[in-house]
């Protein structure tokens, strides 16, 4: 009698499916909620500055660091707790409650390696990439609200962004994409992998992932922004 | 041949199962019977180590299943293949992916040979023409079918079923239990299936198991249910009305 081992070859495959799922599935939200935020970022510093002497062109250079710093990398990750992790938990609950996960076990499959594994992979991978581009769409954003409601030039605009620029900062944003993915995912995966009961208590584990993993990202964003500043 | 010893189950305070001792034999079809709620699923889970028991040794031939480790098992369950009773097929997954996916994560066989093998195997289930619809797409039936084959493409020595015939009309029924039947005889598979069934245990019952409130109520074969005295036998086989009166109207042809 032998053991035959797993193949890789699946978990790469079942990870590259999360990452489309991920990825794909978030680019809209993504774009959308950032361009938003980003706008209102432009218009609501423009507001404060009024006629004080500080220059416009603060205005492109505050939106771009405030994005990247903190607006990008929280709430894109907000946004996916609300939409991966309940999707993730929902996913292997279901599983769960539907013997699935009893059927991996039985055929000899590692079914915490295969199931939770390849999520978190995909979201280490692809959440980073989410939050680079909600950065972007948040200076587009600011500076479509700035250019179209004449709050200042768009050579003023443009002069902002390149203003004071600190690569560090890229990093912070990106440290902070790692562990608020690692977070949402880890947490969802918990929420989904132990559910027991039927659809009222497959709904809990689907808002308790959500909400736990708004906590920690809070929590964990409050903890880096004194390590990391 | 699989061989349980004085295996014991609680759940709390709740004692589901209060010491079974049988055996499963090899090339049959063993049945494990009783009401709802008798314990059924948890003693087949006991068996492929879903569940651990509270106490007692579930044995695989000569190798005591109960004391080997997550890896050990392992090498067990690559010769197992269970059907669940709402088929646990994976959603995201085509019919032919479900049945390929052993395949595709325990064996080195190339992209042909595991072709070849997913359609010997859903010709054997009696199911082709539907490789590329989803679980969701297909009958209740037919999602049986796609979790027999997925449990035997990888040629197991044993083989558990959940209650194969639950949500079923009785002519699909018939068929399931008839294609398990086969199954089983033709590669002589150790096969153990629960049902709350009557059918099935007249059909297929080659070594009956009735568990009663936890305990082992009568073991025989189907040709013995009708004769059998055991009161708990008989309330199990004849709890409908109809069934009564047909028993009764043959002892009053017999008496005759
Ligand atoms: N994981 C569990 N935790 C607690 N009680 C359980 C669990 N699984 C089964 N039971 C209880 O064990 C008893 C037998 O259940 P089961 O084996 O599913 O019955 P059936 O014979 O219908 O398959 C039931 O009373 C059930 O509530
Ligand atoms: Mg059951």
């Amino acid at each position: 009698m032998f053991s035959r081992p797993e193949k890789l070859s699946m978990y790469w495959k079942e990870t590259t499916r999360q990452m489309i799922d991920i990825g794909i599935g978030s680019l809209v939200i993504i774009g959308l909620v950032s361009v938003f935020i980003g706008a209102v970022t432009a218009i609501q510093f423009a507001y404060q500055l009024g006629s004080s002497s500080i220059p416009k062109y603060y205005i492109g250079y505050i939106v771009r660091d405030i994005m990247i710093i903190e607006l990008a990398p929280t709430f894109t990750c907000l946004a996916l707790a609300g939409k991966v992790g309940s999707n993730i938990a929902a996913e292997l609950g279901g599983m769960r409650q539907k013997e699935q996960i009893d059927a991996l076990e039985v055929m000899g499959v590692d079914t915490t390696a295969y199931l939770v594994l390849p999520k978190i992979i995909a979201a280490l991978t692809v959440i980073p990439m989410l939050v680079v581009l909600s950065a972007f769409m948040g200076m587009a954003g600011g500076y479509t609200a700035c250019t179209v409601g004449g709050l200042v030039s768009e050579a003023e605009f443009m002069q902002g962004l390149r203003a004071f620029f600190d690569p560090y900062n890229i990093w912070m944003m990106e440290i902070k994409a790692f562990v608020f993915a690692f977070l949402l995912t880890s947490i969802s995966c918990y929420q989904g992998f132990f559910v027991t009961g039927g659809s009222i208590e497959l709904g809990r584990a689907s808002t308790s992932a959500v909400v736990i993993s708004n906590i920690l990202i809070l929590l964990a964003d409050y903890v880096l922004a004194l390590i990391l500043t | 041949m699989i061989r349980i010893e004085d295996i014991k189950k609680q759940f709390g305070d709740q004692e589901v199962l209060k010491g079974i001792s049988t055996v499963f034999e090899k090339g049959k079809t063993n049945l494990i019977i009783g009401k709802s709620g008798a314990g059924k699923t948890v003693m087949l889970k006991i068996l492929v180590g879903l569940i651990q028991p509270t106490s007692g040794i579930v044995w695989y031939g000569d190798t005591n299943f109960s004391a080997l480790n997550t890896k050990q098992r392992k090498a067990i369950r690559t010769e197992m293949g269970m059907l669940f009773q709402g088929s646990a097929l994976f959603d995201s997954m085509s019919v032919e992916e479900n049945v390929r996916f052993p395949l595709d994560m325990f064996t080195n066989l190339t992209k042909k040979e595991k072709e070849i093998k997913v359609d010997k195997t859903l010709e054997r289930v009696e199911l082709t023409g539907s490789n590329n619809k989803y679980p969701s797409e297909v009958s209740g039936g037919m999602q049986k079918r796609v979790g027999i084959a997925r449990a035997i493409i990888l040629d197991p020595k044993y083989l558990f079923c959940d209650e194969p015939n639950s949500g079923l009309d009785p002519t699909t029924s018939m068929k399931i239990d008839e294609l398990i039947r086969n199954i089983t005889a033709e590669n002589q598979i150790t096969t153990v299936i629960n049902t709350h069934d009557m059918n099935s245990v007249m059909e297929i019952g080659d070594n009956i198991n009735l568990v009663h409130l936890g305990e082992l109520a009568w073991v025989g074969t189907r040709h013995e249910v009708m004769t059998n005295k055991n009161e708990l036998l008989q309330d199990f086989i004849f709890a409908s009305p109809f069934l009564q009166r047909l028993r009764d109207a043959a002892n009053l042809n017999k008496n005759a």
